[in-house]
């Protein structure tokens, strides 16, 4: 399905291609129709024919390979600043789920933050993180790329866990306390497992997250290595060598979607005595 | 010996206080003793169930004390001297059949064997032995009922509170699981306070029927019901049976019926 999905994408581009205005087009005076030059719009081949090439005139190893660690390294980033994202998202979900006043006076300021632009932040992060000596710990400058992915990543897990956590049903609830249950373990053996169905979509949303995070901290904080970069620096070739970077895009496309596959088969793992159920 | 539960001068307001302040339950005096099955009957809204959270301990009462064995509900409830079954069986869905039957005793800390095989007793008990390792969502109603039913007993407590456990049941299945509970609690001899809307669930399984009014609620009439061993159909087709149905409807018809909403 999802082949046939990116198929349909491919055709739709050349179709367009073909039949679109050489140099775009106005509808009622707007500029609005994209250009369809090789240059605007390189053919699917000629961006698949581009990883089989060299970065650059005279490198031995072809471009795929270049992509493919530049990869490596966002991802590595991606999933530390998920995991960082995951773990400060669990505890505010579990803090917030606890005392029903942090949960009024906090929730808000989640929010705020997610409409903090990333790239304001990123220097900011930088320089604090410079500034950081904690006994022998430096603070390494991908620190703060996934910081800034967890920044991104935790929002979703917080939410959504926090829904989940109060999904319990209140006949449940009763049962617990009927028990005289702790509210620690009301927590791990009710509000937790009764969470899962409302943490995975939580989870997918902050992998994702966490890979837009990292490649915007490494535009902005000019962090080399890692696929962020190559975007960045193939993208000023692109009147020379327009096919270069999409080949970097679609590397971080597929790192999104490596990111969703693994909380997919965590999911499925999770799940797999469940009912499958619509979870609103 | 103490009765099983002692209900002295209770009375509970909700929003006490407030502009919205309701007066659920007032002045309810009741004693139970072991071995008995008491009902709880009467029209919604007449504290049957506000009445059954005050003796488990789930609500505190504005005024008066519960006592259970002779000790404080909260402390009966700390010490989980009672189980408590509800209308939806309200099963774990990620824990097995017997995982669910454990959850009191693993709340008590018992070691994993134990609770093991207490669990495989109660389920027998209920006639589920052979879907330990299943899941509740692959369980019809009835048997995910059975199931809660085994789970309220599990520790063997003295009392058992239900709250129109077979409420949600069809009637064929509501009749026998009746009989399976009057069988459970003789085996096991275990004290029930039962809350329902049904006359002839009341009438069949108890030996007292309380009959409650609502705005506020009270109790308006206390109905023995003296019917010998419940035997299935010739009991429930007896004159006797009956007669008894037919009190505790004039009971229920006593309260005003512009009490009845």
């Amino acid at each position: 399905m999802f082949g046939l999905a990116l198929l349909l994408v491919a055709v739709l581009w050349e179709l367009y291609k073909w039949v679109g205005p050489e140099d775009g087009g106005t509808v009622f005076g707007l500029a609005i129709l994209p250009r369809t030059s090789d240059y605007a719009m390189p053919h699917v081949w000629d961006m698949l024919a581009r990883y089989a090439q060299p970065e650059r005139r005279g490198f031995p190893t072809p471009i795929i390979s270049t992509v493919a660690s530049g990869a490596w390294f966002s991802l590595r980033l991606a999933l530390a600043g998920f995991a960082m994202g995951t773990l400060v998202g669990l505890g505010l979900a579990i803090v917030m789920a606890r005392f029903k006043v942090i949960e009024r006076g906090l929730l808000p300021y989640l929010v705020v933050s997610q409409t903090v632009p990333l790239i304001a932040l990123a220097p900011l992060v930088v320089s604090w993180g410079g500034k950081l000596h904690l006994g022998a710990f430096e603070w390494p400058r991908w620190l703060s790329a996934a910081v800034l992915g967890a920044f991104l990543a935790f929002f979703p897990v917080a939410v959504g866990t926090l829904k989940g956590l109060t999904s319990a049903p209140p006949a449940a609830l009763e049962l617990m306390d009927s028990y005289a249950a702790s509210w620690r373990q009301t927590l791990f053996k009710l509000r937790f497992p009764a969470a899962v169905p409302y943490l995975v979509p939580a989870l997918r949303l902050g992998a994702t997250a966490s890979v837009v995070g990292v490649v915007v901290a490494e535009i902005s904080t000019g962090l080399a290595g890692g696929i962020g970069r190559l975007i960045i620096e193939y993208a000023r070739e692109a009147t020379a060598d327009p096919a270069k970077v999409y080949t970097a895009v679609f590397g971080a496309a597929a790192l999104g979607l490596l990111m969703a596959g693994m909380v997919a088969t965590a999911d499925l793992m999770l799940m797999r005595n469940r009912p499958r159920e619509i979870v609103e | 010996m103490s009765a099983a539960v002692e209900v002295r001068d209770v009375s509970k307001v909700f929003n006490a206080g407030r502009p919205n302040a309701v007066q659920a339950l007032v002045d309810m005096d009741l004693t139970i003793e072991p071995g008995e099955f008491v009902s709880l009957i009467g029209p919604s809204g007449c504290g049957k169930s506000t009445a059954l959270r005050l003796i488990a301990n789930l609500l505190e009462p504005t005024s008066g004390q519960v006592l259970m064995n002779g000790k404080p509900a909260r402390k009966a409830r700390l010490d989980q001297d009672y189980g408590m079954a509800f209308q939806q069986a309200g099963l774990f869905d990620w824990r097995t059949v017997a995982k669910n039957v454990e959850l009191p005793l693993e709340l008590k800390g018992w070691d994993k064997a134990k609770r093991r095989t207490r669990a495989l007793e109660m389920l027998d008990l209920v006639k589920l032995g052979d879907f330990a390792d299943h899941f509740p969502w692959q369980l019809s109603g009835g048997m995910q009922q059975r199931v809660a039913i085994g789970r309220a007993l599990a520790a063997h407590p003295p009392l058992l509170l239900m709250d129109e456990p077979f409420g949600a049941l069809d009637e064929m299945t509501r009749e026998h699981m009746q009989a399976e509970l009057l069988r459970i609690c003789g085996e096991t001899s275990t004290t029930v306070v039962f809350v329902t809307h049904s006359i002839p669930e009341a009438v069949y399984l108890s030996t007292r029927v309380i009959v409650m009014s609502p705005r506020p609620g009270r109790i308006t009439d206390v109905i023995d019901v003296d019917l010998g061993p419940r035997r299935g159909l010739e009991t429930r087709e007896a004159v006797a049976f009956f007669k008894k149905i037919t009190e505790v409807r004039e009971a229920l018809r006593g309260i005003e019926t512009s009490d009845i909403a």
